[in-house]
């Protein structure tokens, strides 16, 4: 190896990295671009608190016998990887780094329109952040992370108040962040980017943003009453003050379902991208992927009664929310069907963030369709808080969005940080990714179905096996989560210096140096085609 | 460690067996949606990566008759799956008249099965084969859920309400029966075992764990004691309404509705008799809320269901 540290170059020089070194100038940066690297610091460390939570569950569940934590502890331990996940990773992870860094640039714009809101929205993040470690450090919750009641708000004995008041307070930064991205997206555009030459991936967080600054509220007012019922005993949810216990959960799910969109559309909206880019082909059908996101919205708020087909809920409606459920995966399927329609004659690169994005598609289409396997009444009895639910879950959120995740941090690290990482290294990962994560999350599947509930450490010894596949599973993709933190630090310092457009891809942003200079673009541009105008090749002419 | 690794859960019960044909078929229907996805793009990333040269002509962008299909036909296939399920649910909803009545409390960490004979169990559950039979559940604290994978069915156990759930088990054993609902420190603890018995052993068994009074003789006796007859009786001079036959029976209420008196009413009007006034009486009964436990209520609850109409006894 002579591969040597490759001083700065010029373009990195005038680069928004270099406009400033002291620590101040970051923190108090109103640059999207900088935030949106404080918040990649922000959810990195956050997703490995909550992945440390995770390796202990696994270590426990290696065995049916609770012989590593405590009943208590095991309790706690879930909750906390719930929580932090869920908050703390997953519904800032995409939005709020890439979003923040990429939403004014692919719309041709200097800036969000709040400047100012949006590092507020990440110091927010930070404050509800720190008092979720100040609960963690003081003992933990153990709720699980949908705390329900009267077993939240009447008898855990963990620190249940302070860990709804850390997610009251993130919530604030996702209201922000929601707020602005509308904003933008309405006021600064370029001349020229017209509503039908957005790029998909605006589509989606705009959608995104609809949720979050609809549905945050209302998880902001459940989580209230949680800490009104257990600090002063009014009665709202514990029967034996005159609440009703079903209320609590028709309030957190009416939230938490399109928190589930939250977590899944921005990453639709990655996988557009990385579908056109890798075929270097206009996305099949615009306006059916675009509206599919509004739609997913939409319907996203009216489906949340399926988890609650047990619950004592109402037959009929029952019924209803099954029905709705089913609808929803329509603009689902559709996005699927036409990511493949799109594929066809492409001119198909399989660079690792494309990978990336083949194995997103893989693990949404089969967490999507176990979805419906969910949302069938008579089936949802048997797998309700069941594994099958942890294993549909996880192959959404962990597989779809965590895959697209770094899918998208592979497409743009050379547009983030002006540098190139080794090829190879991210196409093993991505490969790893996949492997590790169905060897985790299938057996979950059987486990659910041969009668396994959620949220056991101690088990009968027929799901043992099973159990230690999981484990194997995901010490594989424990691995394969650390492995890019390599190459891609190491590309700081020793990659190749990247052009303008690495991958010969359509888009704004892509027409700006890598790094962008602190302003973005020098002058405004003027946007005359689509978002995907591919020249078509000359041998591809008829 | 278990060295065999089962594939597939037992099945205790035609509904088990019903609910499996439909996971079969729908998994077969969703891999008839999905496997093509997989196939094309394998098939696509291979015939058209980059560099390779095929015949790319004819590009489209989009045809909205084939974004149509692809939207609509799937979901009317999955339509039928729905009224499949929905059917298998709602049959769940309604048991059958004749049904074994069992009364079940939940608490933390441990289930309680009440038989109509006043035998009761903890954590283990007896029953007939081949014989209906209801549970009507309540928490004392927290929600549980009581699952029997082998009957593929699962109820949330609520504090404050009746849920119920039936099933008819057809294969005599030994299966698992757990909480589902995670309720706290040893949730993974609570938990046991249902026994299916042949006609005549669960019989034997009945008398084995025999009581001397049937669970309704037993809400009687709190009925006296509680002092619920000084004022429930014909020969009482307070104006109570009398609970012959009230069970099933619509009852109109002070605001003009009118409730059918089911296990619900019944426990709410003793804990809460204030909430729904049966219409023509003075508010004078008080309220039991913190004086009965869900095993008492439990008892005089299945005594006053035993009440048939005029079928009053005097006592003794
Ligand atoms: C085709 C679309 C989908 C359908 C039909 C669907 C259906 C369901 C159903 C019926 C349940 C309840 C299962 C139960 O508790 O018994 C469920 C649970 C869940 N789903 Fe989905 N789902 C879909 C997509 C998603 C997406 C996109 C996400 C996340 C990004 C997601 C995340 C979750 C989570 C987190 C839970 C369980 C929460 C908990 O109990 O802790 N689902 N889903
Ligand atoms: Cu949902
Ligand atoms: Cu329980």
């Amino acid at each position: 190896m002579t591969e040597r540290h490759i001083p700065e170059t010029d373009v990195e020089k005038v680069s928004y990295l270099r406009a400033g070194h002291s620590l101040r100038s970051w923190l108090l940066t109103t640059d999207h671009k900088r935030i949106a690297i404080l918040y990649l610091y922000a959810v990195t460390f956050f997703f490995f608190i909550g992945g440390a939570a995770a390796a202990l569950v696994r270590i426990e569940l290696l065995t049916p016998g609770g012989d590593f934590l405590t009943n208590e502890g095991y309790n706690r331990t879930f909750t906390l990887h719930g929580v932090i996940m869920v908050w703390f990773f997953l519904i800032p992870s995409i939005p709020n780094t890439f979003g923040n860094f990429l939403i004014p640039l692919m719309i041709g714009a200097r800036d969000l329109a709040f400047p100012r809101l949006n590092l507020l929205s990440w110091y927010i993040y930070l404050l509800g952040g720190t008092l979720t470690l100040y609960v963690l450090v003081a003992g933990g919750v153990d709720t699980g992370w949908t705390f329900y009641t009267p077993l939240s708000s009447m008898f855990a004995n963990g620190n249940v108040v302070a860990a709804t008041v850390a997610i009251f307070i993130a919530g604030f930064s996702s209201i922000l962040t929601g707020l602005n991205f509308i904003v933008t997206i309405h006021t600064l555009r370029a001349p020229g980017m017209t509503w039908g030459r957005l790029p998909l991936f605006v589509w989606s967080h705009y959608a995104t943003s609809l949720i979050l600054v609809l549905a945050t509220p209302i998880l902001a007012i459940t989580l209230a009453l949680i800490a009104a019922e257990r600090l002063f005993g009014i009665g709202i949810f514990d029967p034996s003050l005159g609440g009703d216990p079903l209320l609590y959960q028709h309030l957190f799910w009416f939230y938490s379902h399109p928190a589930v969109y939250i977590m899944v559309l921005p990453a639709l909206g990655v996988v557009s991208e990385l579908v056109a880019a890798a075929a270097r082909k206009p996305v099949f059908g615009y306006w059916f992927v675009a509206f599919s996101s509004i739609a997913i919205a939409i319907i996203g708020f009216l489906v949340w009664g399926h988890h609650m087909f047990v619950s004592g809920q109402s037959m009929y409606a029952s019924a209803v929310f099954s029905f709705l459920s089913l609808a929803v995966a329509v603009p689902s399927g559709i996005k699927v069907y036409n990511w493949t329609a799109t594929l066809y004659k492409g001119h198909i690169s399989l660079d690792p963030p494309f990978l990336f994005a083949m194995s997103f598609i893989g693990l949404f289409v089969f967490g999507g369709l176990t979805g419906l396997i969910l949302a069938m009444l008579a089936i949802d009895v048997h797998v309700h808080d069941t594994y099958f639910v942890v294993a549909h879950f996880h192959y959404i959120m962990v597989g779809g969005t965590v895959s697209a995740f770094f899918g998208a941090l592979h497409f743009w690290w050379p547009k983030i940080t002006g540098r190139e990482y080794i090829m190879v290294w991210g196409r093993l990962t991505a490969i790893f990714i996949f492997l590790g994560f169905n060897l985790t999350f299938f057996p979950q599947y059987l486990l659910g179905y041969l009668g396994m509930p959620r949220r056991y450490h101690i088990y009968d010894p027929s799901f043992q096996v099973l159990h230690v596949m999981s484990s194997l599973g995901a010490s594989l993709l424990g691995v394969a989560y650390v492995l890019p933190f390599t190459y891609l630090f190491y590309s700081l310092r020793y990659g190749k210096p990247s052009p303008p457009n690495p991958w010969g891809v359509t888009g704004l942003e892509w027409t700006t140096p890598s790094p962008p200079p602190k302003q973005n673009f020098d002058q405004i541009p003027v946007v005359t085609t689509g978002p995907y105008d591919y020249p078509v090749e000359m041998e591809d002419r008829r | 460690m278990r060295s065999d690794l089962p594939l597939w859960p037992d099945q205790a019960s035609a509904h088990a067996s019903a609910v499996d044909i439909l996971l079969y078929g729908f998994t077969g229907l969703i891999f008839a949606l999905s496997v093509p996805v997989f196939i094309l793009i394998i098939v696509f990333a291979v015939r058209y990566r980059r560099g390779r040269k095929v015949n790319r002509r004819h590009q489209v962008n989009r045809n909205a008759l084939l974004e149509v299909s692809w939207s609509v036909i799937p979901f009317l296939l999955i339509l039928c799956f729905f009224f499949w399920s929905a059917w298998l649910f709602f049959d769940l909803k309604h048991p059958p008249a004749s049904a074994l009545e069992i009364d079940v409390v939940a608490k933390r960490w441990m289930w309680k099965f009440q038989h109509p004979g006043g035998q009761g169990e903890i954590d283990e559950l007896h029953v007939p084969v081949g014989e209906p039979v209801k549970l009507t559940m309540i928490s004392q604290d927290v929600i549980h859920s009581l699952y029997m994978p082998a009957l593929r069915l699962k109820q949330d156990v609520l504090p404050g309400r009746y849920t119920t759930m039936w099933f008819q088990a057809d294969k005599p054993g030994i299966y698992r029966l757990t909480c589902a609902e995670f309720c706290g420190t040893n949730h993974s603890l609570m938990g046991g075992h249902f026994v299916v018995m042949a006609q005549q052993d669960y019989a034997r068994w009945l008398q084995e764990s025999g009581v001397d009074q049937t669970l309704a003789a037993q809400g009687e006796t709190l009925f006296r004691t509680y002092g619920c007859s000084g004022c429930h009786s014909p020969a009482a001079t307070v104006h109570a309404p009398s609970l012959d036959g009230l069970y099933g029976r619509p009852v109109a209420l002070q605001g003009g509705e009118t409730i059918i008196a089911d296990e619900q009413y019944i426990r709410d009007s003793i804990l809460l008799p204030q909430q729904q006034m049966a219409a023509g009486y003075p508010s004078i009964m008080p309220t039991f809320k913190n004086v009965l436990g869900e095993d008492d209520l439990t008892k005089i609850v299945a005594y006053i269901k035993s009440l048939k109409a005029t079928q009053w006894r005097e006592h003794p």
